[in-house]
Formats: structure tokens, C-alpha cells, sequence
């Protein structure tokens, strides 16, 4: 018995990879938040005065609004004065290509496996990279242009396409939504920018890579996807920090909108530094998402991956106005050593015959605490909408704890929802069976735990599933107890 | 006479804070097959947990070598690795994870830890199939998840396919004739003895006789009470048929 905890304790306590750090001289602003430092965001960004007014109104907002207290995540009280809200590496001008941009950047996407140069030449996906708090390098934009789509950084598209951002901005994702959802607002500094006009169907995964990468700074993205009418677009992006022992914030906000017809796919692979095995450090993720199938017929759909960061809070939700219209919400978290999530996801069904599918699996390793939080919510005009719920945790271990609140309001009597869940334990008997075959137990965690999450998984893009799996091994590598 | 392939000395060992194996004797050569008999409760299935390293299993005292090696010194994995294999008496359901994915990753486990290439996915299948032919297990089975929602005779099936495709040195078959019906336990049986060989040995555990029946032993041992009591050929098997364990049992305290 002795043997096979011992190796379930050995299993959850691994080393973070991608910890490095990049020796870039950056432009920063002094720490702290004041109306001050927002006209210097908007001022460096060359931003239109609505904008600025809008950040002037969510920060007046943000002021008064309180933190959310409802989740099962603890965190000393963030200092907010602490925090750089402006940083970008130095560069003398604007890179208006790959070439332009500084090598040690490139440098620290190659370490990341995530080559610029490489997704020149091959074909498949566009990367956007968002460094500290702007955007680097976007590739393959003039090959999208030709069928009229636009991926930029969120800078970009303020400057050549203001009608859209003007238009989307805050339209699914309100300033006003949630304290985090309000600090972003006053103060993003970049994202990415997507438009899919009407009848096209992207040829390419669209990717953007996140990197924080200064001390104390947080990271407030901004990312907007916009699909018209019959068009599909897949999305993904991925996620790392360096390792510090300061906690760091990012509050991202992602707003989605769906037109008739037309189908928008977001994965999310996130690996933020969770932080080290007794707490210290790590990421504070708290990010706002969300998806409004505006048309009928449209379609959401939410892959994500949670293998980092030291407190996930997160709820991709989608509304679903359009008659007829789907979301879906496929998730994998994963807590070791003293990690902690609270997500889940909102579906709120609005339009006629709406459906929504949710699959989530938590995964508790060490001494992480997962918590499944999803709402689904019928309103009473959603004749026949229908909803497929089923959450399973996956515990390792003995300190681990795994919780799930699902919430439920109907009020539509021909609406049919169904919730299932399951949690269950990777065994020793499982262990010892796979190593009877002469599977070392790494190895065998790591297959019970992506035989587990199979089905999210094979929600991924093919290239991506294969760096989740691996990355599901690695997170769970010398952890669990 | 070949050289022991495993050799037990006087073994102790205990499970949840139980002696429950007070000192056992074994010698197994290159290419024998031992059947080992007793009641329930008396030790066997600890024998086998305690030669495939079972974690929940104390050896508090005694020696098992295994080909020179001191057994005892090597983790689970590597045992497996190098040739020991326990069809269970119980296999585990492991969910989501294909029978096929299992069995190519233990194959490879086991390859490259000898220093052969590993298989890739045509030739594994090329080898799996032919063993599945054997077992008469289908396709549809090996891409179900292991053992999940299999029958009784279906999960002893794939125990056998495994050491088939995994061809051990030294295999142990855990009470695998239990919950067969007649046919099954033939396509069992007949599975095990193909794989027969002068340099592959056997320990067979069984509570009845009606197996080596199928599966004709070398020796016969019956454990009582943690201790081989009697040991002889393979009529000493069909001697306590008739008699019964309680002639062999009798004065063993229990």
C-alpha cells in the first residue's frame, strides 16, 4: 500500500518547463491604477476618445464594485497599486513583419515550441503572440486577407476597423459584468481581433500564444471574434509564464459573436505557471468568456485545457439568442500541488429549440481543489431547448478535493435537461495492474488520465490534442498525495 | 536438470498486518508448470501478489530469486519487463483506455527495456491479430476500453491474450478457470497451452481440479494455512479431488 501512494505522491510534484524568463528591455509604465495611467494606455495605443471614455467608465465603475466572493477559490486580497498595467517590449518601431521583430522574442516563442518563422512556411495555423501586454507578431495575415478576413491584435483593428470594435465591444461581455470583467476594460492593452465575413469558412486554425513575461505586471487581453452570417472559424490559444514567486494577474476578457448560421470554435490550451508545490507564486487567471449566438442556426463551441496557473476562475458560457441555436462547453481542468479552479460554464437558452451540450472533467491532484460551476439557465420564450450536462472529477491521491455546483433554472415546461456526474479515484489496483504489464506508473497515470479526458480531447485540433496529452502527463509528473 | 528459474525460500508475508504465508518452498524450472491448490483462504492468490509486487503485500521474511536476482529488490514494472506475468483473478476496468492503446504500450515497455525496437502500429497489429484469433476475441472487443463492461469468461480471455502477446518467462494464472463456463474455460486453456515452452514456466492456481484437466501440470502443490503441505505429480491433483482438502488440511488448524 506504502508503495503505491508513495508513487501517487511522487507523481503530482513536477517542475515547470516553460519558467524562463526573457532578458528584453521593456517600456513600462510606473505600477499602480489611477485615471492617469489609463489616458497613457489609451495615449500610447493612439486610441479614438470613445475608447478612452469607455475605459474612463468601466474604471469609475470598478472602483465601487466589489470582488466576487461567491467561488470556492482563496487568495489573499490583490493589491492592485502593486501592478504594472502597461508593459511592452522595446522595439524601435512597430514590426510590420517577422523579420523586424527582435530575435530574442522569436527566440522565446522557438523555446516555447511555438516557431514564428516555422508557421511562415507551413501551412495550418496563423499565430497572433501577445507579449507581456502587446501583440508581436501576427503570421500569415496577408494570405487571410485574401478571403477577407481579418486577425490582428486588438491595437490594429482599433485603428482600421473601429466601426466593428465599436460596434462588438462590450455587446457580449458587458464593462459593468464582473470586477475582473471591469478592470480589464479600463485597462486591456492588446488581444487579438478576428472578422469572418459572410459565407466563408476560414481555411486555417487561427491561434493566438499569450506570454507574461515582466515582474509584476499583469496581463489584460482583449480578444474579439466576430463571424458573419455562414461563415466558421476555429480559434486557439495557448498560454505560459515565467516563474516568479509573486503571484500575477490576468484578467482576460474574450467576447464572441455568432451571426446566422455561421460557427465559432475556441480552444484553449492554458499553462500559466501554477505557482510552486508548497503555493508560492503563480498565476491568478481570472478571465471573463463568452459566446452570443446572436443568429439562428449559429453555433459556440468551448474546448479548454486547464493545466496551469496557481486559481483558475473561469466560465465560458454561451447565450443563446438565435432560434435554433448550439453551444457547447467541452473542459478538462487539472489541479495539482496547491492549485485551485472554480469553472464551468453558463448556458443560458433564450432562443427556440436551443441546445447546449457540457462535458467537463476535473482531474485533483496533490493538494488541488477543482470545483465544476455551471448554470443552466431556460428562459421561457426557449420552447423545446434541450441541455446535456455531465461532469466527472477524477481524484489522485488523498488530499485532493473535487466539488460540483451545478445550478439549474427553468422556465420553460417543454424544456428537457439532463445532468449526470460521476467522480471516481485512479485506483491501486489500476496501478498495479498497469505496472503487472510493465507500464511504469507515471506512464499509467498519464494514460488513465487521458483516457479520462478522451472526450474533450478529441474536441481539439488534432496538433493540439497531442500537446495536451502531453502536457496532462507533465502536470500530473512527481505529483499527487 | 535445467537451472531454477525461481527459486522461494522460506517465505513470510503478510497483508493488512496478517501473516498470512508462514514459510513456503518452491523451486520452478525452465519449462514447468506447477499447479498450486488449496482452499480459500489459504495463501494462494498472496503467493501471487507476493511474485508480481503487489504494493499491499509485506514480505516480513525469506528469499525469492529470480533467475540469480533477488525478486524482492525489483519494482513491479521491472519484474513485468523482465518476463513475469500474473493473469489476475480480478482484472480491473480501466475507463477510456482502448485494449489495444494498453496492450501495444505494455509491448513496448517490455521491448525497450530489453533493447529491441519497439513495434509500430502495423506489426503490433499484425502480431495482436493472430493472438486474438487464438482467444476468439473480436476486434470490437480490443477497442473497448479494458475490461470495461466485459463478461467474466471475456476479461479472463483478454488476460490470456496479454501474456500471449506479452510471452513471459515465467507466467502465473491467478484462479483464472474461476466463473467459466466449459467452453470458455477450453478457449482458455487451449490458449495457455500453445504458449507451452522448455523455456517458459508456469504456476497455475486453481481451487479445482477440472482445470489441469485442460492444463496438465508437472507438479502438483497444495497450500493449506500459508504452508505447501503435500507436493507430487499431477495425480496428487485428482487424489484431492476425491478426497477432498480436508485429507491434506486435516491437522492444519484450521
Amino acid at each position: 500500500m506504502a508503495g503505491s501512494t508513495q508513487t501517487l505522491e511522487n507523481l503530482a510534484n513536477r517542475e515547470y518547463e516553460w519558467g524562463f524568463v526573457t532578458d528584453i528591455e521593456a517600456d513600462q509604465a510606473p505600477p499602480g491604477l489611477n485615471e492617469d495611467i489609463i489616458h497613457l494606455i489609451s495615449h500610447k495605443k493612439g486610441e479614438p476618445v470613445w475608447l478612452l471614455e469607455w475605459r474612463l467608465r468601466a474604471y469609475r465603475r470598478w472602483l465601487e464594485m466589489p470582488e466576487p466572493e461567491w467561488s470556492m477559490v482563496q487568495h489573499p486580497p490583490i493589491d492592485y497599486q502593486r501592478i504594472v498595467y502597461y508593459s511592452a517590449p522595446k522595439q524601435r518601431k512597430k514590426a510590420e513583419s517577422l523579420d523586424e521583430v527582435d530575435p530574442e522574442l522569436l527566440r522565446t516563442y522557438e523555446k516555447l515550441g511555438i516557431s514564428l518563422l516555422e508557421q511562415k512556411r507551413l501551412a495550418g495555423v496563423a499565430v497572433d503572440a501577445v507579449f507581456d501586454s502587446v501583440s508581436v507578431a501576427t503570421t500569415f495575415k496577408h494570405e487571410l486577407e485574401k478571403y477577407g478576413i481579418v486577425f490582428c491584435s486588438f491595437s490594429e483593428a482599433v485603428q482600421k476597423h473601429p466601426d466593428l470594435v465599436q460596434r462588438y465591444l462590450g455587446s457580449v461581455v458587458p464593462y459593468s459584468d464582473n470586477k475582473h470583467a471591469c478592470l480589464n476594460s479600463a485597462v486591456f492593452t492588446d488581444g487579438s481581433f478576428v472578422y469572418v465575413p459572410k459565407g466563408v469558412r476560414c481555411p486555417m486554425e487561427l491561434s493566438t500564444y499569450f506570454r507574461i513575461n515582466a515582474e509584476n505586471t499583469g496581463q489584460f487581453e482583449r480578444t474579439l471574434i466576430i463571424a458573419e452570417e455562414r461563415s466558421y472559424v476555429s480559434y486557439l490559444e495557448g498560454c505560459t509564464a515565467p516563474k516568479r514567486d509573486e503571484n500575477q494577474l490576468h484578467a482576460a476578457v474574450v467576447e464572441l459573436v455568432a451571426l446566422d448560421h455561421a460557427e465559432i470554435k475556441y480552444s484553449t490550451v492554458q499553462n500559466w505557471y501554477p505557482g510552486d508545490s508548497e503555493g508560492r507564486g503563480g498565476i491568478y487567471n481570472f478571465v471573463t468568456k463568452r459566446g452570443k449566438c446572436l443568429g439562428k442556426r449559429s453555433k459556440i463551441s468551448w474546448t479548454q485545457v486547464e493545466t496551469g496557473s496557481a486559481i483558475t476562475w473561469k466560465y465560458p458560457s454561451c447565450i443563446l439568442q438565435g432560434d435554433d441555436s448550439i453551444g457547447e462547453f467541452y473542459s478538462v481542468a487539472l489541479t495539482a500541488n496547491r492549485q485551485q479552479a472554480d469553472t464551468g460554464t453558463k448556458m443560458i437558452h433564450l432562443g427556440k429549440r436551443t441546445r447546449s451540450t457540457i462535458v467537463s472533467k476535473g482531474i485533483s491532484a496533490g493538494r488541488g481543489v477543482n470545483t465544476y460551476r455551471g448554470l443552466v439557465k431556460i428562459g421561457p420564450r426557449a420552447d423545446g431547448a434541450r441541455n446535456y450536462s455531465q461532469c466527472d472529477s477524477l481524484l489522485l491521491g488523498n488530499k485532493c478535493a473535487a466539488h460540483t455546483f451545478p445550478y439549474l433554472e427553468v422556465k420553460n415546461p417543454t424544456a428537457t435537461v439532463e445532468h449526470e456526474a460521476t467522480t471516481s479515484k485512479i485506483g491501486e489496483d489500476q496501478l498495479f495492474f498497469c505496472q503487472q504489464r510493465g507500464i511504469s506508473p507515471e506512464d499509467a497515470v498519464s494514460m488513465i488520465v487521458n483516457g479520462f479526458c478522451k472526450q474533450v480531447l478529441r474536441e481539439l485540433p488534432m496538433e493540439f490534442a497531442v500537446e495536451a496529452q502531453k502536457l496532462l502527463g507533465l502536470s500530473l509528473e512527481g505529483s499527487v498525495g | 536438470m535445467n537451472a531454477p528459474l525461481l527459486e522461494i525460500e522460506d517465505l513470510h508475508a503478510s497483508a493488512g498486518g496478517e501473516e498470512i504465508l508462514h514459510g513456503i518452498d518452491l523451486v520452478v524450472r525452465a519449462g514447468e508448470v506447477h499447479a498450486v491448490m488449496g482452499p480459500n483462504g489459504s495463501g494462494k492468490s498472496t503467493l501471487a501478489g507476493v511474485l508480481a509486487g503487489k504494493p499491499s503485500i509485506e514480505v516480513t521474511r525469506g528469499k525469492v530469486s529470480y533467475f540469480g536476482r533477488n525478486l524482492l529488490d525489483i519494482a513491479p514494472e521491472e519484474r513485468a519487463r523482465e518476463g513475469i506475468f500474473l493473469a489476475f483473478q480480478y482484472p480491473v476496468e480501466i475507463p477510456g483506455v482502448s485494449n489495444m492503446y494498453f496492450l501495444k504500450t505494455a509491448l513496448n515497455a517490455g521491448r525497450r527495456h530489453r533493447g529491441q525496437e519497439e513495434l509500430d502500429a502495423i506489426d503490433f497489429l499484425a502480431l495482436v491479430r493472430e493472438k486474438m484469433k487464438l482467444m476468439q476475441i473480436d476486434e470490437k472487443m480490443m477497442n473497448r476500453s479494458i475490461n470495461e463492461g466485459f463478461s467474466g469468461g471475456e476479461k479472463k480471455r483478454n488476460e490470456v491474450l496479454q501474456m500471449a502477446v506479452l510471452e513471459p518467462r515465467l507466467a502465473i494464472l491467478d484462479e483464472t478457470d474461476s466463473g467459466l463456463d466449459i467452453d470458455a474455460l477450453r478457449i482458455v486453456s487451449n490458449g495457455v497451452n500453445s504458449l507451452r515452452s522448455p523455456d517458459r514456466s508456469m504456476i497455475v492456481i486453481t481451487h479445482y481440479q477440472r482445470l489441469l484437466d485442460y492444463i496438465v501440470p508437472d507438479f502438483v502443490h497444495v497450500l493449506a494455512s500459508g504452508r505447501i503441505t503435500k507436493s507430487g505429480g499431477k495425480e496428487l491433483a485428482l487424489e484431492l479431488e476425491e478426497k477432498g482438502y480436508a485429507w491434506i488440511d486435516g491437522g492444519a488448524g484450521r
